[in-house]
């Protein structure tokens, strides 16, 4: 009798299937299975079995998702403001990680130490450590002592409106400059949200080949037009990685997140929960694919 | 910097004592002029946002030498007049800081060698083999990687209050096993690729993999050695960037997260920022203090009591680290 050998082909697909196999598992008990579970708990009442330790569902239908649109007090209201906290963040921290990548990718003394401070919010990115460096943001700027606070608030000499005022008279439209106030407001929280994007674009920069810069040196560009027609195209995928990176950063800690967490283990109203962490990510998804398809679709780069 | 600024100061003078700025020199100072005002610039930028990011560090750092007197004295920023160590002293009873921060310490070790083994695997999987289905289920891989944790935690403590897959452990032990109150569930979500931010790693090791030239493994698969061989023995001990990055990120994500912790009810005892996030409550019901400013002059003490270990083995990592970021591609 012959004995049966697989090719050598089919013994690689089979390696192959060996090496994913953890995370294939993983992924289908604990990724798609609790998917279909939020579905299910979204559309029904869940009724924890005290007892037993289990749990009872009791099909309702639509009606949790009925509430949350139309009678719940704040839901709307949340997931509005932290989308666009979202949409207003994402454009900032981007170019403010292009724009930091470019300084950093320049050769200078101290370079290792710089790049070792930006990447430091990283590190440090623990919840109480944040809430921690807020309120250590504004004793930096004031003083510990509450007394001390207000003699800062009025000798600080740094007048906000009269700078309004000044960039007002330069024609600037009022919702730009809004913008362009609330984002030297959050400075803080923009910085320590782009670490990992500066980190992503600086290898972006050096995965450049050189000779395109060559070139556009030869044909006599100038660092503008080689930074246009260079360095931008070159580097859009990586805009897009970082875009991702930004959205599901962003949205692992905003209101939302917290809302359905404090439904769930607060009011144990699971289903309600369900409702909102299903609403919410179908949204998140949704602003992803439409940035991604316009960003694909603007920029057309060869490879 | 100021080796520009002297260097053009001197052809100024020369030009001036010359007394015949030519064409050619004008065009030499301008141009210095423009590269002192690029490096001054970017001079400013730096150091303004190195600050930004390091100041209230800084102040986290202070804050925690604070006396009572300190904190009420508007005289004093930053650099207390009478310096006290009594918030750490009580923050580290607490906190019971070292049995603490050793078993935070060890929990998030153990994890990361889970996370660096199991998500090279499925990274090199997918990068160097050829099977059906490959490019769907990688990009079941990045799916893992957008969909928010939080949109399956319901289910997740669900399946773990009573964990029971497939009936194996009614089969076994008779009853369905409940895993809340432990470290379990985290130990079995990072054994299965699906611990925190298991997607991200697979993903990074994935584009290292495929970086790596294929004459490596040609080469040792004409010496005889096995796909397993060939892993362990050859892929893996050259993948050391994207390790050292995987390992950094996990060991101080795990290190720091609260929402796992939280959610599987971990104990106090194994994760410090538990006890972080009580240390305001304990000392307010336990000691009376109630004044929110001394309060938080405990809690200071707290995090950097907390910051400590993660920094120093930054400090000592960071040069690999940040190299390795860069080279292993954790790019698209």
């Amino acid at each position: 009798m012959k004995k049966h050998r697989l090719s050598l082909e089919s013994k690689r697909k089979v390696n192959g299937y060996l090496f994913i196999l953890p995370w294939l598992v993983g992924f289908i008990v604990f990724y798609v299975r609790s998917l279909f579970m939020t579905v299910e708990f979204s559309l029904s009442d869940l009724q924890m079995d005290v007892v037993n330790g289990g749990y009872n569902l009791t099909w309702v239908g639509l009606k949790n998702y009925i509430y949350a649109f139309t009678a719940h007090g704040s839901f709307k209201q949340i997931l509005t403001s932290s989308v666009l906290n979202m949409v207003v963040d994402i454009p900032l921290i981007i170019f403010f990680s292009l724009f930091m990548a470019l300084l950093l990718n320049r050769k200078f003394k101290g370079r290792t130490l710089v790049r070792a401070i930006f990447f430091l919010p990283v590190i440090l990115n623990a919840e109480a450590i944040l809430d921690a460096i807020e309120s250590a943001t504004a004793m930096v700027a004031t003083g510990v002592s509450a007394s001390s606070q207000e003699v800062a608030a009025e000798s600080a000499g740094i007048g906000m409106a009269y700078y309004i005022d000044l960039f007002g008279s330069l024609m600037l439209p009022r919702s730009v400059l809004d913008y362009i106030v609330g984002a030297t407001d959050r400075i803080t929280s923009i910085i320590s949200a782009s670490g990992v994007q500066i980190v992503i674009f600086i290898a972006a920069l050096q995965s450049i080949p050189s000779n395109l810069y060559e070139v556009a040196k030869m044909e006599g560009a100038t660092a503008y037009e080689t930074f246009w027609k260079v360095t931008l195209p070159m580097i859009t995928p990586h805009i897009i990685t970082n875009i991702v990176y930004t959205v599901v950063d962003s949205f692992v800690s905003s209101d939302v997140v917290t809302l359905a967490y404090n439904e769930a283990f607060t009011n144990y109203n699971y289903g309600l929960s369900a409702v909102f962490s299903l609403v919410s990510t179908l949204v998140t998804c949704g602003i992803l694919l439409l940035i991604c398809g316009v960003i694909t679709k603007k920029s057309s780069f060869y490879n | 910097m100021i080796k520009a600024v002297r260097g053009f100061f001197h052809r100024h003078i020369d030009a001036m004592r010359d007394g015949s700025t030519a064409l050619n020199e004008r065009y030499v100072i301008t141009k210095n002029i423009k590269n002192i005002l690029s490096t001054l610039f970017r001079v400013v930028v730096i150091v303004g946002i190195c600050y930004t990011i390091l100041a209230p560090v800084f102040g986290i750092i202070a804050n925690s030498f604070f006396s009572n007197k300190d904190a009420y004295n508007p005289m004093v920023y930053l650099i207390p007049q009478a310096p006290t160590l009594e918030r750490y002293q009580m923050a580290i009873e607490i906190l019971n800081y070292l049995p603490t921060m050793f078993n935070s310490l060890v929990y998030a070790l153990f994890l990361m060698v889970l996370q660096i083994f199991i998500c090279s695997m499925v990274g090199y999987g997918f990068a160097r083999f050829k099977f059906p289905l490959r490019g769907a289920l990688f990009a079941c891989v990045v799916i893992t990687i957008v969909i928010p944790t939080h949109t399956i935690m319901l289910p997740l403590y669900m399946t773990f209050r009573l964990f029971d897959p497939f009936g194996i452990c009614t089969a076994i032990f008779g009853h369905p096993l409940s895993f809340m109150g432990s470290t379990t569930p985290m130990y079995i979500l990072t054994l299965f690729g699906c611990g925190l931010r298991s997607g991200l790693y697979i993903y990074i090791f994935n584009q290292f993999f495929r970086g790596l030239p294929k004459e490596i493994e040609e080469a040792a698969f004409m010496d005889g050695a096995g796909t397993w061989y060939t892993y362990f023995r050859i892929m893996l001990p050259n993948a050391t960037p994207a390790v050292i990055t995987v390992a950094v990120f996990s060991m101080v994500w795990q290190y720091n997260d609260t929402f796992y912790a939280k959610l599987f009810l971990i104990p106090q005892s194994q994760s410090i920022g538990i006890r972080i996030s009580s240390l305001v409550a304990n000392i307010a019901n336990q000691y009376q203090i109630m004044d929110k400013t001394i309060q938080n002059l405990y809690l200071d003490a707290g995090i950097v009591l907390m910051m400590l270990p993660v920094v120093l083995i930054y400090v000592f990592l960071q040069k690999y680290f940040i190299e390795g970021v860069e080279r292993s591609g954790i790019v698209g």
